[in-house]
């Protein structure tokens, strides 16, 4: 165990720091379930991938900085500490992205990843149907072979960002004689295709956060399946693995946020100090962003002594999802009155965080479906 | 940076585990209870061979040498299998202490005894109320309170007056100890004593989370073992998801105070400036997950869990009790809120974890009330 960073590591912080301070919007961005901020965030993120930051772990000539885990982990302390914006890009980047890296083609991974480096290409995750939420293996629209084409048919739901976003990457049932997770083929489709309507949805924040994707005789290239015929089932749940384990949400994330709520705190202590529960939770949450701080770094250097995480990126997902409503929460505890207020900018930005925290064990598979995985694949239980 | 395990400490790790497994099986520590002195001395003498209570000590002094990391996994051993606590007080906080004394000190001899398992001592530190093995004991360190600081004492049973204290953890032996300082038992003044006294009391801290955490994985392995046999409804309970949920929540609870732990025992043998902050906080992660864990295991066993048949019950008092002993929820949340809440520097935000040196500055708006609680504090 050696707990410093080297000589090269502290360097690379140093550059990232100056690269961020330099280069961080000094206005905020508007929020990217807008159409003027969307664009906003995608010039931000090009900017990014100029300095080949968009995307750091990725090869030099894809894109990235190609750096590893520990250097990710640093990065994005940084990130995190400058305030720059939140990804509007990381299901292509983390989810896809990491996926293609994992299964695609040569040629796929030319094709595809230095545009979503850089944000040329903005992509939505199609995998939610309407009657295949946690069973995912439910799923129904189907993908017909045609030569060297498929034909899509069928509806996605609460697709993140589908509105705004140039293509989508789901799971279509392409063995028409298949059933749950067999003959499902992963196939990436690009949104202005013929054939295909995007719906908006209001979210519960009032902004059209998520849509509905329909597919009605939509043809695609072969080209565009991800893994082999069939077995996209496969090539998805590594997806979910990136989703869930240490990639999607890293710490730093939490640990801003957590400092921010030491400082919101301190500013209105004599006010929040009638409910002593209240420090106690502004202590809980830093200890909790301190955990799962650690607990990163130490999945970290087991992976770099070749260990395999499997399961266990499930208690990631459930920590980090009840993570967010602790903090947020007790930010709404220490505004008060306030909290409700969608015109003042500091509260509005908790309010906008409490909202969000709502969702997060709901998506990437929700927590009673971990805590499932966790039960059965980590100890072994028995399906019910 | 690495933050992982060597594969010898690992390797060590499974031998004392393999070790205790058959030589602290429950049943053998179930008749070590009956005893009088609740304490078996062949159990501490095949310890002592194995290597255990030289540990710490210096090699000039016979021992190993270890340092405090190396207790990390060690020590969740020992709780898993619930192992009388005069070992850690012994061979972990004892020997830091005698081993802080000059070279040359009368008082190191009892170092190299220690590290052949001839020796015992009972630690008096003021977190605790009691002490733990006084009666039981060949030396003791107790502290004295003076205007410059604690002193540390020294001296044997014959010198104190000793009244047993029942715990509703069996194989814990307390006592409480009347005795007179005098300039014959004194070994540090209070300057100089209570630096050792404060290092002790991170020790004892951190030794008390690290069997927590073990005392919880065996709670979440005896209730995977109960529930993966016991049937209802035609069924091992173990496939209803209510319960399925009751040990994923344990699991995820324990993971997540393992970290925690690991840096802590890093801050205290690097000795850190965020030590105590660093310390606290595995304290109040791993007393959480153990008592989670026990509380979720009773009732995954159902009324068998109630029972003093079943030895659930053995690993769960002894999570309770070490919650309070070596600073309980109070005190360690006390310092975290001086450390985090208090403190112009604190350990808060990204890139704060470690190397703290390398961590940005950050301006906060904070730091103008945090001058206004110190000010009124020195008010
Ligand atoms: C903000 C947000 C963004 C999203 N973005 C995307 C996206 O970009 N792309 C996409 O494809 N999807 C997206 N989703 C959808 C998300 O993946 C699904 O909502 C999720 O998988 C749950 O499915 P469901 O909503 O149909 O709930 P249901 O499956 O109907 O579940 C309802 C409740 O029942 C529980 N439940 C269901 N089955 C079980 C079981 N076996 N055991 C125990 N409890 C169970 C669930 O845990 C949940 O509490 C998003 C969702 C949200 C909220």
């Amino acid at each position: 165990m050696d707990l410093t960073y080297t000589p090269a590591q502290k360097a690379f912080r140093t550059k990232v720091r100056a690269w961020l301070k330099d280069n961080v919007p000094k206005e905020r961005l508007k929020s990217y379930d807008t159409r003027e901020g969307f664009e906003q965030h995608r010039a931000w993120e090009a900017l990014l991938a100029g300095a080949g930051y968009s995307a750091v772990m990725w090869p030099k000539d894809l894109g990235g900085s190609g750096c590893d885990l520990t250097e990710w982990l640093i990065f994005e302390e940084e990130y995190w500490a400058a305030d720059a914006p939140a990804r509007v890009n990381q299901n292509g980047i983390l989810l896809l992205g990491s996926t293609i890296m994992e299964f695609g083609t040569p040629e796929q991974k030319a094709r595809f990843l230095p545009r979503m480096a850089r944000c040329d290409d903005m992509w939505a995750q199609g995998w939610s149907e309407p009657n295949a939420g946690s069973d995912m293996a439910a799923i129904s629209s189907r993908a017909t072979r045609q030569g060297d084409k498929f034909i899509l048919n069928g509806q996605k739901i609460w697709s993140t960002r589908a509105i705004f976003a140039d293509w989508v990457f789901g799971l279509f049932r392409s063995d028409p004689t298949s059933s749950r997770h067999h003959g499902l083929s992963y196939i990436l489709v690009p949104l202005n295709t013929p054939g295909i309507t995007v719906r908006p949805i209001r979210a519960i924040n009032g902004r059209e956060h998520f849509a509905e994707i329909f597919f009605d005789d939509v043809e695609v290239s072969a080209e565009n399946l991800i893994g082999a015929e069939g077995k996209g089932w496969h090539v998805a749940m590594a997806t979910a693995g990136f989703e869930r384990g240490l990639l999607l949400r890293s710490p730093a994330r939490y640990q801003r946020s957590a400092q921010k709520l030491v400082d919101l705190y301190l500013r209105n202590q004599a006010d929040a100090d009638r409910d002593h529960s209240i420090r106690d939770a502004v202590l809980r949450a830093w200890q909790g962003a301190e955990a799962y701080t650690l607990s990163s770094y130490h999945t970290v250097g087991r992976l770099n002594k070749g260990a395999q995480i499997g399961a266990e990126a499930s208690t990631n997902k459930i920590v980090w999802s009840e993570l967010d409503i602790l903090i947020n929460e007790t930010a709404m505890r220490i505004l008060g009155q306030r909290a409700e207020l969608i015109d003042d900018e500091e509260a509005n930005d908790w309010l906008e965080g409490f909202l969000f925290a709502q969702a997060g064990p709901i998506y990437a598979g929700s927590n009673e479906i971990q805590r499932n995985i966790i039960a059965q694949r980590m100890l072994g239980l028995p399906k019910s | 940076m690495d933050f992982t395990f060597t594969e010898d400490q690992i390797a060590f790790r499974d031998s004392v585990s393999r070790f205790l497994m058959t030589e602290a099986a429950p049943e053998l520590l179930r008749d070590i209870w009956e005893t009088e002195s609740g304490r078996s001395p062949e159990l501490w003498a095949k310890i002592a061979e194995q290597g255990l209570m030289g540990l710490s000590v210096p090699e000039a002094d016979d021992g190993m040498g270890m340092a405090d990391i190396d207790w990390a996994l060690l020590l969740q051993e020992i709780g898993y299998y619930a192992l009388p606590d005069a070992v850690t007080d012994t061979a972990y906080v004892a020997v830091g202490m005698l081993s802080a004394l000059p070279q040359g000190h009368a008082a190191r001899a009892y170092l190299s005894q220690i590290a052949s398992g001839s020796c015992r001592v009972a630690v008096g530190h003021p977190t605790n109320g009691t002490v733990a093995d006084a009666a039981n004991t060949d030396v003791l360190l107790m502290a004295q309170a003076t205007a410059t600081g604690l002193e540390l004492h020294l001296l044997t049973p014959d010198q104190c007056e000793i009244t047993a204290l029942k715990s509703i953890d069996s194989s814990r032996r307390l006592s409480k100890v009347s005795w007179t300082a005098t300039e014959a038992t004194r070994v540090l003044d209070g300057a100089q004593g209570q630096k050792v006294w404060d290092t002790a009391g991170e020790r004892g801290a951190l030794a008390a989370a690290a069997q927590m955490v073990g005392l919880a994985q065996r709670m979440l392995d005896l209730s995977v073992d109960y529930v993966a046999q016991r049937k209802q409804f035609d069924k091992v309970i173990g496939s209803f998801q209510a319960v399925q949920h009751h040990l994923a929540d344990m699991v995820t609870k324990i993971e997540f105070a393992k970290p925690v732990l690991y840096r802590a025992f890093y801050a205290l043998q690097h000795n850190e400036a965020d030590l105590a902050v660093r310390i606290s906080h595995a304290k109040l992660q791993c007393s959480e997950a153990s008592w989670f864990a026990s509380r979720n295991s009773l009732q995954v066993h159902g009324a068998m869990g109630y029972t003093w048949e079943v030895d659930l019950q053995m690993f769960m008092k002894r999570a309770w009790v070490l919650d309070a002993a070596w600073g309980d929820k109070a005190y360690h949340s006390a310092r975290l809120t001086q450390g985090l809440l208090r403190s112009p520097n604190a350990p808060v935000g990204p890139g704060a974890t470690f190397d703290r040196e390398s961590a940005c500055a950050r301006e906060f708006s904070g730091q103008a009330a945090i001058k206004n609680i110190a000010e009124e504090v020195a008010a």
